[in-house]
This record gives C-alpha cells, structure tokens and sequence, in this order.
C-alpha cells in the first residue's frame, strides 16, 4: 500500500533542495573540469617540478574520503581564522557552500586529471608527427588535434566522473547544506518513513543522472559519428 | 596550535591509539561490507546474466537504483527505516522509545548493498571475458555445472575481475567513512570526536586522512599481489 498524499506531500519539499544540488554539482563540475584539464596537460612536458606535486595531489584526493577532505577545508581550515583573514581568504572558507564547492572541485579535479591525461596519451603519435610536419605551433597542435579528439575519446570515462559528483553533492549536507538529501533526512527524521522518503529523493537523483547520461551519450554519438556502431 | 605530535601519540593524553583502533574498526567494516557485497554482487551478476526476464530486471534495478542513488540518502533508509521498523516491534513487546540498530551491522549491510551493486558489473564483465570455448570444454569433459564453475570458470574469472575488484574496494574503504553518520565510531567519527575535544580539527583530519590513505595503500598493494597470482603462468598481453 503506497499511500500517494504523503508523496503528494514530500515531494515538492525535496525539489525545494534541488536548485542547491544542481548548483553544487554544476559549479564543481565546471571548475574540477577546468582544473583537471589544466592538471593533466601540465604533465605532458614530463617536467618532473611540475609532474610530482601533481601526482601527489592526485593520490592524495583519489586515496581519502570525500567526506574527510570537506571536513579538513571546512572545520580544519577554519582553525586559521587570523591567517585566512589576514590574506583576505576568510569569507571563502567561513561559507560552507564554498568550502563544500572548493572540496567537490578538487576532488573531481584528481579523478578527472587521470581521465584526461590517458585520453590524452590515446592521441595517435602519427597525428602530433603530421600536425609538426605541417608547420603548426604546440598550441595549434593543441587546440586543432589533440584536444578535439582526447575531449571525445575521454566522453565515457568522465560521464562516470560526472554521476559520481552529483551523488557526492550529498555530502554538502553534512555541513548544514540543506540540499536533497539534507533535506530526505530532515523529513525522515520529522515523519519517521524512511521507504518513502527514500523513494522520492532516489527518484529525483535518478532523473538527473539519467538526464545527464543520455545527454553526454547524445553528445557522444554527435561528436563521433566514426565510431558509432550499428 | 599546541603540538600535535603530543595530540597524536600513542601515550597517556594521547589520540594516537583511539585513531589507531577507530581505524582497526573502518577496516573491519569495510572487509566485512567489501565481502557482503561480493556475495550480493554475485548473485546480481547471475541474475544480469539470466536468460529469464525477471532475474534479470531485477538485477539491473538494484544495480540502477544503488549506483544512481547518493550512497548516504541508502544509509539513511537502512539506519532509519530498520531502527523505525524496530521501535514498532518494540512497542509490540511492551517496549516504549526509539531502538536504534546496532550501527556495526548496518554500516556492513549498507556497504554491502552499495558494493554488491559495483560488483556485480564486474563479475558480469569478468565471465563474459571468459572464452567460450572453456564452457563446450568442459561440457565436452563431461564436468558438472559446480565443477564448472569451480574448477574452470572462477578461477579465470578472478584474473578479469580482480583490477575492477580492487577499484570497488577503494570506494568501498572510502565510503566507510559516510558510516559515521549513524553513530559508528569508525575512524571519520573517531577524528570528530578527538577534533571537538582537543579543538584541533586540522590535525585531527589531517590524522585521518593519512590513516585511510595507508590503508588504502596498502590493502591496494595486496589487490597487486592478487592480481599477478592470478595470471601466473599465463601470458597475458
């Protein structure tokens, strides 16, 4: 018996949350994925100054909790208040919204920075030999060849990355975000039914993963009409 | 900032064996949930594998619903929705207030859905990688469907498994630190405790972070080992 007013009832409640879900997981999305981007074509040169302490912060976010490295920004880095402020970083990470946002980035930004650099040595050597053959600068070759094809080679391997933060924006509730899941709590907490809160948050979590999928798969079959198969 | 080294050390006044043994606890939990999941994943990947409509629907819903879903909102129905159904099997025996679940075993159960869901891709992926020609093989040698998959499929099976096994287990370690929610003093809820009282989250972190890093380490070091075992004696490209 699934009793249809108390959906009636939660449901508007937990799309109350969801601008702060979407916000959360787009803007850690976009800036990890710049920062990755930026992380993995910075090894490329194979200069080691800049290849180790890349590495590190690699293995350092890939190796511990989500949940540890939100709370090490927020309740750990809000021990340096006087240092904060005097270099005139405080409001950044006295918000838990920012501090959540600059976890999730960086977080996402270690994942995506080994996707994009594999993606990035899948370009064929032949293509880099004919772009310098052909006279193009490293920045030409860059934008022209490599890039192009490592993006859409990478499609797949990111859209997990993707689906893995939106879930992850869920932790942003356990520093009083009230986010969906913040707010699933709250109402379990309040009506004591667990199904059916449970029910309706998933059910909202699963429409945005699977509006993202399917628009990345769209993407990719637009992208590379080559490699769709029958 | 007083020192940390006195904060962490394993003395008298320190945090150092706390940390230590609330790490010995998410270990536990994570193994314990990690072979939870096996066990779930396995019978998922069969169901997947299933030529009947049913096994195999159900299967790809559970699998759908706890990797779509944020593993944190699935604790909260586990934790709650089993504490509120004990409260009402309380009050049936006279017994008035909140019961709450034993959170050991909830935080195994959960990782354990959570995983199994993972893990069951990987085992579908892993006897789907197994040649053909080993099933009419064996069939040919007149095996039986346990010695089958005893003697020939598990054993090849587990060398195309282990690489995506280890990958479940680094997330499983990982997400045992969202078991802190419910009340388990693992190390994440340890590191919350000791952050309060000393007033010195940075170090008490920063503690914790090491402490799953090495762990994570390590434990990946064993998946390594595990790995090469497997493809002894096989070429492999």
């Amino acid at each position: 018996m699934i009793d249809f007013a108390f959906f009636v009832e939660i449901v508007p409640t937990l799309l109350s949350g969801l601008p702060l879900t979407l916000q959360l997981a787009a803007l850690s999305i976009a800036i990890g994925f710049a920062l990755a981007l930026l992380l993995a074509l910075a090894q490329q040169g194979n200069h080691r100054i800049l290849v180790w302490p890349i590495r590190s912060f690699v293995a350092v976010f890939r190796g511990t909790p989500l949940l540890v490295q939100i709370f090490l920004i927020y309740y750990g880095l809000g021990q340096f208040r006087p240092t904060l402020q005097a270099v005139g970083l405080w409001w950044l990470f006295r918000e838990p919204y920012w501090c959540a946002i600059i976890a999730l980035s960086l977080n996402t930004a270690a994942y995506g920075s080994e996707i994009l650099r594999g993606a990035i040595q899948g370009v064929p050597r032949g293509l880099l030999e004919a772009a310098s053959a052909l006279g193009m600068t490293r920045l030409h070759t860059l934008r022209l060849v490599v890039l192009p094809l490592a993006l859409r080679q990478a499609i797949p391997s990111y859209s997990n990355e993707i689906i893995l933060m939106v879930k992850g924006t869920s932790l942003a509730s356990i520093v009083t975000l009230m986010e969906v899941t913040g707010i699933a709590q709250g109402l379990i907490s309040q009506t004591y039914r667990a199904v059916e809160v449970f029910v309706a948050a998933g059910a909202i979590y699963l429409t945005i993963n699977f509006t993202i999928i399917s628009a990345l798969n769209a993407l990719e079959t637009w992208l590379t009409p080559y490699r769709v198969r029958a | 900032m007083t020192d940390a080294l006195h904060i962490l050390s394993l003395g008298k006044g320190g945090w150092g064996g706390a940390l230590l043994l609330a790490a010995g606890v998410t270990f536990a939990l994570s193994v314990l949930g990690f072979l939870l999941g096996a066990l779930f994943g396995a019978v998922a990947a069969s169901g997947r594998l299933s030529t009947r409509a049913v096994p195999s629907w159900l299967a790809k819903g559970y699998g759908t619903v706890f990797r779509g879903v944020p593993d944190l909102l699935t604790i909260y129905l586990l934790y709650y929705g089993g504490s509120i159904a004990l409260t009402e099997i309380g009050k049936f025996f006279g017994s008035a207030g909140f019961v709450g679940l034993p959170t050991f075993a909830t935080g195994v159960l959960a990782i354990g859905i959570i995983s199994g869901a993972y893990q069951a891709e990987v085992y579908r992926g892993a006897y789907l990688a197994v040649d053909l020609g080993q099933f009419e093989a064996s069939k040919a040698l007149g095996l039986s469907r346990f010695q089958l998959l005893r003697l020939v499929i598990v054993p090849q099976l587990t060398r195309h498994a282990l690489p995506g096994l280890g990958n479940v287990w680094q997330l499983v370690l990982k997400d045992s630190a969202l078991i802190s929610v419910i009340g388990l003093v693992e190390l994440m809820r340890q590191s919350q405790i000791g952050a309060g009282s000393m007033r010195e989250p940075f170090v008490f972190y920063l503690a914790a972070a090491a402490l799953y890093f090495l762990i994570a380490a390590v434990t990946g070091s064993v998946f390594r080992y595990g790995e090469a075992r497997a493809w002894r004696g096989m070429v492999h490209a």
